[in-house]
C-alpha cells in the first residue's frame, strides 16, 4: 500500500517537472544556429549569441497560455491529492485529484497539437527540439496519472 | 574739461547677445497602419520669446539607408513642403510656428515611408541643440501586444475554475440546508428513533441530528457543524 502511494506520488512529481523543463526551456524548435521556443529566438551569429522575444502571433501565445495553464492544474491536482489523502473518508475515491489532473494533461496536449500544426517552417533543417519531445511525453504520462487516481481508493 | 571724442573711422559694432540652448521635442517610435496618415509633432523649448525668424525643417532617412533627404523647411513664415522627393504632393504642414509647433501630416502612408524623421528648429538667437527623431512603422495590421491573449487565456481559465469551486460549495450548502429542513419536519415522529440517524457520512448525507437536542431553533448551526466535521 505504501509502495503505491509512493509510486504514484513520485510520478506525479516527474510529470511536473517535465512540465516546468518544457515550459520553461527555449528548445522547441532548433535548427543550425537557431533555438526557437515559446518565448525567446536565440540565434549564435558570428557575433555571439543574440536572443530577441519570440514572435507576436497569436497561436505562440495560446501555446504559452496553455502550458502555463497545465502547470498550474498539475500543482493543484498534487495539492488536492495531499489534501485528500489526510482528510478523504475512508473508501473514497480522489476525484479532485484526478479532475485537476486530466485537465492538466488536455491543455498540454492541446499544447502540443497547436504548435506542431502551427510552427513556422523555415526549410533551414529546423526541427523539433527537446523541450516539444518532453511536452509529448508529459501528455500521456499526465493522463494515465489522472487514470490512476480515479481508480485509487483510500484503504485502512 | 572732458570732451568724449567719438571716432567713426573705427566704427563700434553691436555684439550678438549670447545664445543659449534649445531643446527640441519629438516623439520616439510612431505606428501607422497602410494607407493612413499620421502627423509628425515636433516642438521646442527656449528661454527665449520666439523670434519672427524661428525655422523648422525635417529630413527623412529611410530604413536601411544612410542618406538623408530634406523634406520640409520653414523660415521667413513661408513653409516649403517636399515637391520632388518622395513625399511630393502627401505633405503638409499643420503646425503653428507661433506656438513653437512645426507638426508636419504625411497622408496616404506606404510600406516605404518607413525610416527615420528627424526635426531642427532654430530661434534665433538661441540656434544651439540637438536635432530631434522619430521613428515611423508602417503596418498591415496594428500587432497585438506580447502577453495580451496569454494573460487572457490564463486568467479565464482560472476565473472558470473559481466559479465552478463555489457554485460547487453553494449548491452543496443548499441542499444540504434543505435536506435539513425536511428531516427537521420528521424530526418529531422520529424522535424515538433517534439513534439511527446517526449514519456514517458520505459527501452528502442526511444532517447528524444528536438525540438530546429538542428545539429545532437551536440545533441548525450545531447541526451545519456535525455535519462539516464528519464528512
Amino acid at each position: 500500500m505504501l509502495l503505491i502511494l509512493l509510486g504514484v506520488l513520485v510520478l506525479h512529481l516527474i510529470i511536473l517537472i517535465l512540465l516546468i523543463v518544457s515550459t520553461a526551456a527555449s528548445a522547441w524548435t532548433v535548427g543550425g544556429d537557431s533555438s526557437t521556443d515559446l518565448w525567446y529566438k536565440c540565434m549564435t551569429t558570428n557575433g555571439g549569441y543574440h536572443c530577441r522575444p519570440a514572435s507576436n502571433a497569436d497561436w505562440i501565445q495560446a501555446v504559452q497560455a496553455l502550458m502555463i495553464l497545465s502547470i498550474l492544474f498539475c500543482f493543484f491536482s498534487l495539492i488536492a491529492f495531499l489534501y485528500q489523502l489526510f482528510r478523504l473518508v475512508k473508501g473514497g475515491r480522489f476525484f479532485f485529484t484526478a479532475i485537476f489532473q486530466i485537465l492538466a494533461s488536455v491543455f498540454v496536449m492541446c499544447a502540443a497539437i497547436i504548435y506542431t500544426v502551427m510552427s513556422p517552417d523555415d526549410g533551414s533543417g529546423a526541427q523539433f527540439g527537446y523541450a516539444y519531445v518532453l511536452a509529448w511525453v508529459a501528455f500521456p504520462l499526465c493522463l494515465v496519472s489522472g487514470l490512476i487516481y480515479i481508480v485509487l481508493r483510500k484503504k485502512e | 574739461m572732458l570732451c568724449i571724442v567719438w571716432d567713426d573711422s573705427i566704427g563700434v559694432e553691436k555684439l550678438p547677445e549670447q545664445s543659449q540652448a534649445i531643446v527640441i521635442y519629438t516623439g520616439w517610435e510612431r505606428h501607422a497602419l497602410i494607407g493612413s496618415d499620421i502627423r509628425l509633432s515636433c516642438s521646442f523649448f527656449s528661454w527665449r520669446w520666439t523670434s519672427e525668424d524661428v525655422t523648422f525643417s525635417w529630413t527623412y532617412r529611410p530604413d536601411g539607408s544612410r542618406d538623408s533627404i530634406s523634406i520640409f523647411h520653414y523660415t521667413g513664415g513661408v513653409a516649403y513642403v517636399d515637391n520632388k522627393g518622395p513625399f511630393r504632393d502627401r505633405l503638409e504642414f499643420v503646425g503653428n510656428p507661433g506656438r513653437r509647433d512645426g507638426s508636419i501630416l504625411l497622408k496616404n502612408l506606404d510600406f516605404n515611408d518607413n525610416g527615420t524623421f528627424t526635426c531642427d528648429a532654430k530661434n534665433p538667437p538661441d540656434i544651439v541643440g540637438r536635432p530631434s527623431s522619430v521613428r515611423l512603422l508602417v503596418f498591415e495590421k496594428v500587432p497585438i501586444q506580447a502577453g495580451v491573449i496569454t494573460g487572457a487565456i490564463i486568467g479565464v481559465v482560472l476565473g472558470l475554475l473559481v466559479l465552478i469551486v463555489v457554485i460547487y460549495y453553494l449548491m452543496r450548502f443548499l441542499v444540504a440546508r434543505r435536506v435539513f429542513s425536511l428531516s427537521v419536519s420528521k424530526h418529531g415522529k422520529k424522535k424515538k428513533e433517534g439513534s439511527q440517524q446517526r449514519q456514517a457520512s458520505s459527501l452528502l448525507s442526511f444532517p447528524h441530528i444528536p438525540s438530546s437536542s429538542t428545539s429545532s431553533t437551536s440545533s441548525f448551526s450545531h447541526t451545519l457543524r456535525h455535519m462539516y466535521t464528519s464528512s
